[in-house]
């Protein structure tokens, strides 16, 4: 069993490689750097430096968003023509969670993981790890810090550990609505870990790959409008 | 025995999700093109983010349908080629990676295509080509003139200085109120119509083989709003009719003038806006009285975007020992002249 992982759904652009039990390797830079220039290099450099060749490849696990919508779509198009032109299984596993899964592996309480998605609003949900294996409270969703905050404050009792490259965007936010109920992760939890995207996706049955689309969490702002401007109700 | 070269195509660079395979750069083994034309109509234009989206739906739908009607396998392949642009950025990028992804996979050598160029060698499918030649191109994005003294050789001897033809209908279809996409619209309703309204012609200084639509398409515009202001109307016909004529006599004109500078041997129509019925006509009956020179039209599913004509130009450029590493991204600017 070796499985690739590819996350390039925010800043962060991460690769990792894990055979049995075992992370062969890991790269991840965090930097505002073009995803599509870089991916595939890192891909070809790390499976080149752990000896591995596509054809050994027994599944492709990929973070599907939320994100950046240009930056997720280039992981997910890599990942489904990898998985699909070598027959192998594709899984999609949330953005948000593999931020809360290494940051949160053994806190007492519920993560938050956040990206920052412009004018006060953040992508989040809420995780929690239950006899060492993650479990989501709350779906992904994009929302006002603020609103998500009242809304913790009021429903959630226990610690909440938020974590994120974009946490100093929203920490005065957190910490007046929630107080020393919000506990905040180390700078070096922030990123993605790939090998965690790799182990959440492990276990998982692979996907229909042809139908595998990212989860952009909002539509595209001209079907919003339109479907405004037509009278009709807005989902997802 | 000579080993056939088979390349695969991938285009993305606009509203249609197209994977194409061709036999020895001039045959089509497979051809699918996935438009999204109707997703786009109800916006009036295609929308780049719904673009993307429809790609990475479609991507390897469409890629495991051409392997199928050429009764291929990857292992198959000499190579892929894949448009690097011009385009809408976000839109080209799923075609890059999915072509970056193939070629990492199993091992297949990449080959960068200009979106230009593939229109041009859209005409290699039909026949071969003759040296030099010329080729008008004319679609939504562009406009030139592309003179070629050999394979894979691209010098643009004219462009356009603001919009593209197909812009220009675009913009006059919306004045008319006809639904998108409104070049087939115009098209069609000039075929009824008569050019009675005099509308400007853009030559331009003397010498040039530059383009300019934008005072045709303000002047259009204007007549529309004038006539309205006095209580008339013009018949959408001759309005369509007159239009056409203005874009067409500037096309035609120019690319007979460029044909006898550059003494081609070949005249190449290449872009969606071949498509239309008033030029095609317009250039067969010029070019009926030089029998010296081949007037090349493509058949319209070869006019509008596909990834034969990609696949086919990558055929050339596989064989002048172009290729593209891992780090091949989308190039929304491309220039045509880059792998001269
Ligand atoms: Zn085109």
């Amino acid at each position: 069993m070796t499985i690739l992982a590819i996350d390039t759904s925010n800043y962060p652009l991460g690769v990792a490689l894990i055979e049995d039990n075992q992370v062969l390797g890991e790269y991840i830079t965090n930097l505002k750097k073009n995803h599509s220039i870089r991916i595939m290099p890192a891909i070809q450099t790390l499976m080149k430096d752990c000896e591995r060749v596509p054809a050994q490849l027994t599944k492709i696990v990929v973070a599907k968003g939320p994100g950046s919508y240009t930056g997720v779509r280039i992981g997910v198009t890599i990942a489904k023509t990898m998985a699909w032109s070598l027959k192998i299984p594709l899984v999609g596993i949330s953005s948000l969670e593999v931020i809360a899964a290494g940051a949160g592996r053994y806190f007492d309480g519920y993560i938050s993981p956040l990206v920052d998605a412009r004018r006060g609003q953040v992508y989040t949900g809420l995780y929690q790890y239950q006899s060492g294996v993650l479990t989501i409270a709350k779906e992904d969703r994009l929302v006002l810090s603020a609103d998500w905050t009242a809304a913790l404050k009021e429903e959630i009792k226990k610690p909440i550990l938020f974590v994120g490259n974009d946490l100093p965007l929203h920490r005065d936010v957190i910490e007046a609505a929630l107080g020393s109920q919000a506990k905040f992760a180390a700078i070096t939890e922030y990123n993605p870990r790939p090998a965690e995207l790799a182990f959440l996706g492990k276990d998982k049955q692979g996907e229909d790959i042809h139908s595998f689309v990212p989860n952009y969490i909002r539509l595209a702002e001209a079907e919003a409008k339109w479907l405004e401007a037509n009278g009709k109700t807005i989902k997802g | 025995m000579i080993k056939d070269q088979w390349i695969m195509g991938i285009e993305t660079s606009c509203d249609e999700t197209a994977v194409a395979i061709i036999k020895n750069g001039r045959e089509i083994a497979a051809n699918v093109v996935a438009s999204q034309i109707e997703s786009h109509k109800r916006f009036g234009g295609v929308v780049p983010e719904i673009a993307s989206r429809h790609h990475v739906e479609q991507i390897t739908v469409i890629i495991e349908e051409a392997l199928k009607e050429a009764n291929l396998t990857l292992s198959d392949l000499d190579a892929i080629a894949v448009t690097e642009g011009p385009g809408l950025v976000g839109a080209l990028l799923i075609g890059v990676n999915a072509a970056k992804a193939l070629a990492f996979a199993h091992s297949i050598p990449l080959v960068p295509v200009h979106h230009i160029a593939g229109h041009i060698y859209a005409n290699r499918l039909v026949t071969e080509l003759t040296f030099p030649l010329l080729s008008l191109v004319v679609s939504g994005g562009h406009t030139e003139l592309v003179y070629m003294k050999e394979q894979g050789h691209f010098e643009v001897i004219g462009e356009t200085r603001d919009d593209a033809a197909g812009e220009a209908y675009d913009k006059v279809a919306r004045t008319l109120k006809l639904p998108y996409p409104g070049g087939p619209h115009i098209d069609r309703l000039a075929q009824d119509g008569r050019d009675t309204l005099d509308l400007p012609r853009a030559w331009l200084e003397e010498g040039s083989y530059d383009f300019s639509f934008s005072g045709l398409k303000s002047a259009v515009i204007n007549t529309v709003h004038n006539a309205e202001q006095r209580g008339e109307t013009i018949a959408p016909e001759d309005l369509a009719a007159s239009f056409q004529e203005s874009v067409i006599e500037v096309l035609v004109k120019k690319t007979i003038k460029a044909t006898d500078e550059y003494k081609v041997k070949q005249v190449l129509l290449a872009g969606g806006v071949a498509a239309n019925k008033g030029l095609r006509r317009t250039l067969e009956k010029a070019f009926s009285e030089k029998n010296d020179i081949e007037l090349v039209i493509p058949p319209l599913n070869l006019c509008t975007d596909n990834a034969a004509m990609i696949a086919a130009a990558g055929s050339i450029m596989f064989e002048k020992g172009i290729r593209a590493d891992l780090s091949l991204n989308a190039n929304p600017g491309l220039d045509i002249e880059l792998y001269n």
